[in-house]
């Protein structure tokens, strides 16, 4: 696995940039800038990925694309102009754009003075086992799913492999570097069977591709279909549930959208205090509840800095079920003088030692949940949110997985869920939340879970 | 799936962008945001120079042992404001250039996108994506074969819009969005208005090894806006969105949807919704607004009647469809009422989907997906079309693509998307206010909001933005926290009315996700109103 990244280099095209490259060209445009001031992102990928679907070759691809974004701003002015081009010409033309846009835009009450410069964590995201795979690595990593499943005739498969190597700068005029380099590496699979009625799922997660176990998560989703072969009906309503990490996710990081102090402050989030205020300091959820983001964590390895080069440490959002800390942006930790928490890269939900067996065990009836789909929000007061479960949903009984059922549809908002804990698992790393990201949660078991309609859907 | 999240984490979009969107959707809190490629200030090179490009890149792909190839050079152009209150959060122009090129080889696809725009880069992509193809050749079960299309050797085309929102100033688009947020705050109760105007543009250079040669260039807009009422002791909030469809067509849209005139009224609404009546659950008659309806349309319709789905081929993404296996729909499956008609199109003037040329080079025709409540056809490929020759066989028709290839840039793969699927009017010249003068017991429902449906399809939970209770064919006040839950072939069996010709209105969503890796693509639903007979209401109002 340690062929070239890509089997014939295009010209220019040599991976992610480095901190070097990342340096010369965001001080190049400082010094193109007559602003008052300069902000710029530059960042650069390198993405590879192949496809497959109804046991054969879909599409499969290599992209390299990067991306400089320039801010210029006079006084409290501001624009933003991005481009892909790192050409001489290309950087003057951005900044005279964005100088130009800026003039002409009215001023932001908001705008808050550049960040000088800051101190970083390294995080070591950045593997050669991943940056240096072939497109061949990636096609014998697919027959690892697509061998079984045609040897077996009953089974399909659809999945997808996708890896990527790539940078992230913000600098400014006034001494501000930042630079993150990471690579990632993600499986999906689903695997259906012929006759339509089971569907299982598996995947996995992680920057280093040789820590990807294919073999197994391939497994994982065909035994998954197989058991999950003729669902019967039962009757909507509240269960006890056992949800699998990926449907802990699904739900839990869905908080991270209400977390900004100012919408609380404003009266408009589920955090807003009755009367004014929000609800830092509450007792929010359950007291084994606790909610963090920390970018040197070994299960998240996430950039150590936000959108603006603001530096990023662990954080805990929620202790022991206690609400800590709300996200501040620069300019409303200002207004409300408090500090500044910078935008969390990451979420990760510490767990205790229980097993899914375990769970399942100290279970006299309940549903098995693999993972959740189309969640969508229904009440913003409430993080209230709708979805359906997908791909491998149980019942059991009596200690046991005793059969198949039918998919439900739930009208659920993760607050309530987190109030009616019962059990929790060790965190895993996450591989197919829907908005994606550096995400660790542990299985739950929790009562009364709102389930609300059946769904005919395989 | 389509909202604005999708489009953010899955597209090419900068973090920039992203960070001005969460701040536009005002809560600014957990923006995972990568080091995404995207986008500005060049122009394409010529003409001339591209078509030579293209060639190159053609006859790469070919002497590497392509047996079919095409190649995109595309400059993808995106201009965003975002204000809150009276002021603006962000002024964002991205622009990305390059070159995509798609090589078939032994029938196994390969694809590879560079941003070099030489003659040494876009030949090197286009050996890559030949390499791609030839090391995904140990994992092949059957060869992709192509349904056969005719070649445009110099075709052009044009989207329709009449002034450039590129052209236009930052300062009449910022000054346009204040004096709109000015008139929702006069409104008592409202406390907060976030709005936003999106635009993209986009230069698409198409060639294929067999011979075509196109250009196009297509405009895109969308005004948002969203008003936010608080009552006096904070115990409530309530939101109205979702004001005006994007639409294919430039800045003369923006100025027809008329934010600033519309905006009191919007205000009006939010303030309004926190004194209305929670809804008791129940089975209703439902009055459903185009602006609602066209979100119903493109999730139960729309998604379940791709071929690609229904053959299996996102099942590890966006799901299969319940629209399956053809053999078992096509001409016999009854999805709703006699009167139904659903039309398959890229050709309504102003549409999102509208396009002269799809990105495999095909000439869309219209076709109808449902024919007089039957299922009669797939949105298809060229790759796909092979798939449902028996079909067209018996129809004394040859298979080929109905045009629904497309790519979201030049860095992206094209694969099938949704053309405009659009609910045709009936015969008789029925209006929204008729239908709701002749309903005894309903709820009639205005815009779209939450909206969630399963993998396959079947069964689905809607919202809405306004709520009103029908009483004896008149509104008889508002309501809140409505959500319906439907079983799609029954919701569509259940339609007992619909509206005529003047009814008709196209809704839209600008980001509408599919794929893997995601893809956004823009697609319009054009919509009359409708009444459906006693669907499952519930109550959305939970407090734990």
């Amino acid at each position: 696995m340690s062929r070239p990244r890509r089997l014939i280099r295009a010209p220019g095209d040599e991976g992610p940039l480095s901190r070097e490259e990342s340096q010369r060209i965001i001080n190049r445009v400082t010094e193109l800038s007559k602003a008052d001031s300069v902000q710029v992102q530059l960042g650069s990928n390198h993405s590879s990925n192949t496809r497959f679907a109804a046991n054969q070759m879909s599409t499969s691809g290599s992209i390299f694309d990067v991306s400089l974004a320039v801010q210029s701003s006079f006084g409290k002015k501001h624009a933003v102009v991005v481009t892909n081009d790192l050409s001489d010409e290309s950087l003057r033309q951005v900044v005279t754009q964005s100088e130009a846009l800026a003039k002409l835009a009215p001023e932001d009450p908001e705008a808050m003075p550049p960040l000088g410069p800051q101190q970083y964590e390294t995080v070591p995201a950045y593997f050669e086992t991943t940056a240096s795979l072939s497109a061949s690595d990636m096609a014998k990593a697919a027959m690892t799913a697509l061998g079984p499943a045609r040897a077996a005739k009953d089974l399909q498969v659809a999945g997808f492999i996708v890896t990527g190597a790539g940078s992230n700068a913000i600098g400014n005029d006034k001494g501000l570097f930042a630079y993150h380099r990471n690579t990632s590496a993600n499986y999906t699979l689903t695997v259906r069977t012929a006759d339509g009625s089971g569907s299982g799922w598996a995947g996995a997660d992680h920057p280093d591709w040789s820590r990807i176990d294919f073999e197994a998560v391939s497994k994982r989703a065909l035994d998954k279909a197989r058991a999950s072969r003729g669902p019967v009906a039962i009757e909507p309503g509240r269960y006890t549930v056992i949800l699998e990490p990926q449907a802990v996710g699904d739900l839990v990081q869905l908080v991270g959208g209400y977390a900004a102090a100012r919408s609380a402050d404003e009266g408009r989030s589920p955090f807003a205090k009755q009367g004014g205020g929000n609800k830092i300091g509450e007792k929010i959820v359950d007291e084994r509840v606790t909610i963090l983001s920390d970018p040197s964590d070994a299960q998240l390895l996430s950039q150590p800095f936000d959108g603006e080069g603001f530096p990023l440490a662990e954080q805990v959002w929620i202790e022991r079920g206690v609400l800590k800390k709300l996200y501040y942006s620069r300019f409303w930790a200002k207004k409300k003088n408090a500090t500044a928490t910078g935008a969390p890269q990451s979420i990760k939900m510490q767990g205790a030692s229980s097993s899914l067996d375990d769970m399942i065990a100290a279970t006299e009836r309940g549903v098995l949940v693999t993972r959740f789909w189309y969640l969508r929000e229904v009440d913003p007061r409430t993080i209230l949110y709708t979805g359906l479960t997908r791909d491998g949903t149980f019942l059991v009984e009596n200690g046991k997985i005793t059969k198949a059922i039918r998919n439900f549809r739930f009208n659920e908002s993760p607050l309530f869920m987190l109030n009616n804990l019962e059990m929790l698992g060790r965190p895993e790393r996450l591989a197919g939340t829907e908005a994606g990201g550096d995400i660790v949660m542990p299985a739950i078991k929790v009562r009364d879970f709102n389930f609300t309609s059946l769904s005919e859907a395989v | 799936m389509t909202d604005r999240r999708e489009f953010l984490k899955r597209s090419a979009t900068t973090a920039a962008a992203l960070a001005a969107a969460a701040a536009w959707k005002g809560t600014g809190g957990v923006a995972i945001a990568s080091a995404a490629p995207a986008p500005l200030t060049h122009a394409l090179p010529d003409e001339d120079s591209i078509k030579e490009l293209m060639m190159e890149a053609l006859g790469a792909a070919k002497s590497a042992g392509a047996g079919y190839a095409d190649v995109r050079i595309g400059r993808q152009r995106q201009n965003f404001i975002f204000t809150r209150e009276q002021q603006i959060q962000n002024v964002v122009d991205t622009d990305s250039i390059g070159c995509g090129v798609r090589a078939l080889v032994d029938g196994t696809w390969g694809f590879a996108a560079s941003r070099d725009l030489t003659r040494d880069g876009v030949a090197a992509a286009a050996r890559e994506a030949v390499a791609i193809a030839k090391a995904n050749r140990i994992a092949r079960d059957a060869p992709v074969v192509l349904a056969p299309t005719a070649s445009y050797p110099d075709a052009t085309w044009k989207s329709a819009f009449t002034t450039d929102p590129f052209t236009i100033s930052v300062e009449e688009k910022a000054d346009l969005l204040l004096k709109a947020n000015a008139e929702a705050l006069k409104v008592a109760g409202v406390k907060y208005v976030s709005s936003g105007l999106f635009f993209v543009k986009e230069e698409r250079n198409f060639a294929s090894s067999e011979g075509s040669v196109i250009t196009q260039t297509a405009i895109r807009s969308w005004p948002v806006m969203q008003i936010t009422a608080i009552s006096p002791d904070f115990s409530d909030f309530q939101n109205r969105g979702n004001v005006a469809q994007p639409m294919g067509r430039g800045w003369e849209y923006v100025l027809e949807s008329d934010l600033v005139g519309n905006a009191g009224k919007w205000g009006e609404e939010a303030a309004q919704k926190l004194k209305a009546k929670p809804v008791e659950v129940g089975r209703y008659d439902l009055v459903l607004h185009p602006t609602h309806l066209w979100l119903t349309v493109h999730e139960s319709i729309g998604h379940p009647t791709e071929l690609d789905r229904a053959m299996g081929y996102e099942a590890n993404y966006a799901g299969t469809s319940f629209v399956s296996p053809p053999e078992k729909m096509l001409g016999k499956f009854r999805y709703g009422p006699e009167f139904m008609n659903i039309q398959g199109d890229r050709s309504q003037e102003g549409a999102l989907s509208t396009i002269g040329y799809d990105d495999e080079g095909v000439k869309p025709e219209d076709f109808l997906i449902i024919k007089n409540g039957v299922v009669n056809d797939y949105q298809t490929t060229r790759e796909q079309a092979l798939w449902l020759d028996w079909w067209y066989k018996q129809q004394g028709k040859e298979a080929r693509s109905h045009g629904c290839s497309y790519a979201q840039g030049w860095n992206a793969v094209q694969f099938q998307r949704m053309p405009n699927v659009s609910l045709l009017p009936g015969d008789k010249d029925i209006g929204w206010d008729d239908m709701i003068a002749g309903t005894d017991r309903g709820i009639a429902i205005i815009g779209d909001g939450s909206f969630s449906i399963d993998q396959q399809r079947y069964n689905a939970q809607f919202g809405g933005q306004l709520f009103y209770e029908i009483r004896n064919g008149k509104i008889a006040g508002m309501l809140k926290d409505v959500a319906y839950q439907m079983r799609t072939p029954d919701f569509w069996n259940s339609m007992e009315m619909i509206g005529g010709k003047k009814s008709y209105q196209l809704g839209g969503s600008f980001f509408d996700g599919k794929g893997q890796p995601g893809q956004v693509n823009a697609v319009s639903h054009g919509c009359v109103p409708a009444r459906f007979r006693q669907v499952n209401v519930i109550n959305t109002g939970r407090k734990a």
